[in-house]
């Protein structure tokens, strides 16, 4: 495994419009750690992530200027496959959306999408993605039932078990546990430091304690700025921006 | 109780509201007193299977109407579904807002051209180019479908419109994050979560389409035959009944209400249908 971050952004810019959502944001992602973003509402933290597997391509308005190197390529450079972008770098959202299909085909989808055909080697995928999602045992018996009347937490977890299918490099998870209650967030976030050993992973989160508890990397936006980035444990306890204290401190936001 | 102003505003559209309901009733009823003691005493094989339509000489089987309504509608739905599907599909994923805000009033406005103008258009146009293309009279099968799907294509544009666009976004932006191109989004999520509002457009078009009448007549050729051919004359049960109906007296006339009653159920069900379909949609979220 190298050193090199697998994602590396450089004096991101975006605008929606006329308004800079976004001002010269740097950030690394390390391999197989968990990066979270954390930062009032409105600070740019999940547009900062909609622009890593370029969800923010679908809003018209958009812009966007600066370097986003996923492995050393630009993803934003006019030959990038997105469809391509999408497998490698998953999302989850930050209220669960399985389709309305049954939970088997849920999670068969991106397989499908990608064009396989072969049924045992699906059926292979969807239990393999299943287990790494702590569902398999829970839904075994019930794989062709609708997807849409599970638990919500079940539900985020077969989001995650979706993503999972078609073996993305990076998860990016935008705010997955904002739906869920205390005892649902923590077998999400349990999932995630399980994911940790195979995956990388971004996270946002304004819950400061789910960063601090999970995250190795943690950056505070602020108004679209990147005010500092880090080891999580720096950045809690010993912050150098004093608006970082500020945040993490309870002061504000 | 007090007779203030509220009271009096509430038992007065209590009474609007029940006498809609009642003059509905009241036609059901009218047209069973009048159709089934016709259909008892006939039975319902020389009425609804006999290929002969001869009031006068006592002869009443609809069955060639039957079938004429059967694949005039099916010929519509044939036309008139895909493209209202497909147009829905278009304007809600594809095209830009601006050309759903031109086109889809454009399209409802459809709706409002009187039949006997679409009818009308059948005659002088439509009929005499199947005519000198695929031979036959013109006035055809082919004619009534073609124009009936036309005339479905409002009511399947605009409930397809809105059964794709209450699809959340949510499922869109999901199957996009899984690597899905445009397409396979639309064909293997979006449209399944509308299923429910498509299937109840179609149904509700087939209703409309078995219903209409005028345009029916004017480019249908009216003739009592089984069709053979998308090229034949037919006369459809809603047609029968608007021909018959100025000289009809005794049988004949009763035989016309019996007629209605068939018509009647199949509506019934189809809306049935239709209506258990929006339905089961509103449940499922």
């Amino acid at each position: 495994m190298s050193a090199d971050p697998v994602i590396s952004v450089r004096n991101l810019d975006l605008f929606y419009g006329e308004f800079q959502a976004l001002k010269q944001v740097p950030m690394d992602v390390k391999d197989r750690h968990i990066t979270a973003l954390i930062g009032p509402s409105g600070c740019g933290k999940s547009t900062l992530l909609r622009t890593l597997n370029r969800m923010n391509d679908l809003i018209p308005s958009v812009r966007v200027s600066g370097t986003i190197l996923l492995e050393g390529k630009d993803i934003y450079l006019p030959d990038t496959d997105v469809c391509l972008l999408r497998k490698r770098v998953g999302m989850v959202f930050q209220r669960p959306n399985p389709f309305p299909l049954s939970i088997y085909d849920n999670v068969a989808f991106g397989l499908r999408v990608a064009g396989m055909r072969d049924r045992s080697r699906i059926a292979e995928v969807v239990q393999r993605s299943l287990t790494s999602a702590a569902l398999w045992d829970a839904l075994k018996d019930k794989l062709h039932h609708s997807a849409v009347e599970l638990p919500l937490d079940q539900q985020q977890r077969l989001c995650v078990a979706r993503l999972l299918a078609v073996e993305p490099e990076v998860i990016l998870m935008d705010e997955p546990c904002s739906a869920l209650d205390p005892i649902a967030t923590s077998r999400i976030e349990e999932l995630m430091l399980d994911l940790k050993a195979k995956y990388t992973i971004v996270i946002v989160t304004h819950n400061m304690q789910q960063a601090a508890r999970i995250s190795d990397y943690s950056g505070y936006m602020l108004l679209g700025e990147m005010i500092e980035f880090g080891k999580t444990s720096g950045l809690f306890i010993s912050p150098k921006d004093k608006r970082t204290q500020d945040y993490v401190s309870g002061r504000y936001g | 109780m007090k007779f203030n102003g509220e009271n009096i505003a509430k038992y007065a559209l209590m009474t609007v509201a029940f006498s809609a309901v009642a003059s509905l009733l009241l036609i059901a009823v009218f047209i069973f007193k009048e159709g089934l003691p016709f259909m008892m005493k006939v039975g319902l094989k020389d009425f609804l299977f006999a290929s002969d339509w001869d009031p006068l000489a006592g002869k009443f089987g609809i069955y060639p109407m039957i079938v004429a309504s059967l694949w005039v509608t099916f010929g519509a739905m044939l036309i008139g579904a895909p493209l209202g599907i497909a147009g829905a599909i278009f304007l809600n994923e594809f095209a830009p807002p601006m050309m759903m805000k031109i086109i889809k009033p454009t399209i409802e406005l459809l709706a409002g051209i009187p039949s006997v103008v679409f009818g009308f258009l059948g005659v002088m146009v439509l009929a005499p180019w199947i005519r000198a293309t695929l031979g036959g009279p013109g006035l055809s099968v082919l004619a009534a479908s073609i124009i009936l799907g036309i005339m479905v294509l409002p009511t399947v544009l605009s409930i397809s419109i809105d059964a794709i666009a209450s699809v959340p976004n949510s499922y869109r932006e999901g199957a996009l994050a899984l690597g899905a191109t445009r397409w396979q989004s639309v064909y293997m999520v979006t449209i399944k979560a509308a299923r429910s509002g498509i299937i109840a457009s179609i149904i509700l078009a087939m209703g409309r389409a078995l219903g209409e009448t005028m345009a029916v007549i004017m480019v249908a050729g009216n003739t009592v035959k089984v069709p053979h051919a998308v090229t034949d004359p037919v006369r459809t049960l809603t047609a029968n009944i608007a021909l018959e109906m100025a000289n009809a007296t005794g049988m004949a006339r009763e035989a016309l209400f019996a007629t209605g009653i068939v018509l009647f159920m199949v509506i019934m069900v189809l809306n049935g249908i239709a209506l258990s379909a929006i339905k089961g949609k509103a449940r499922k979220k």
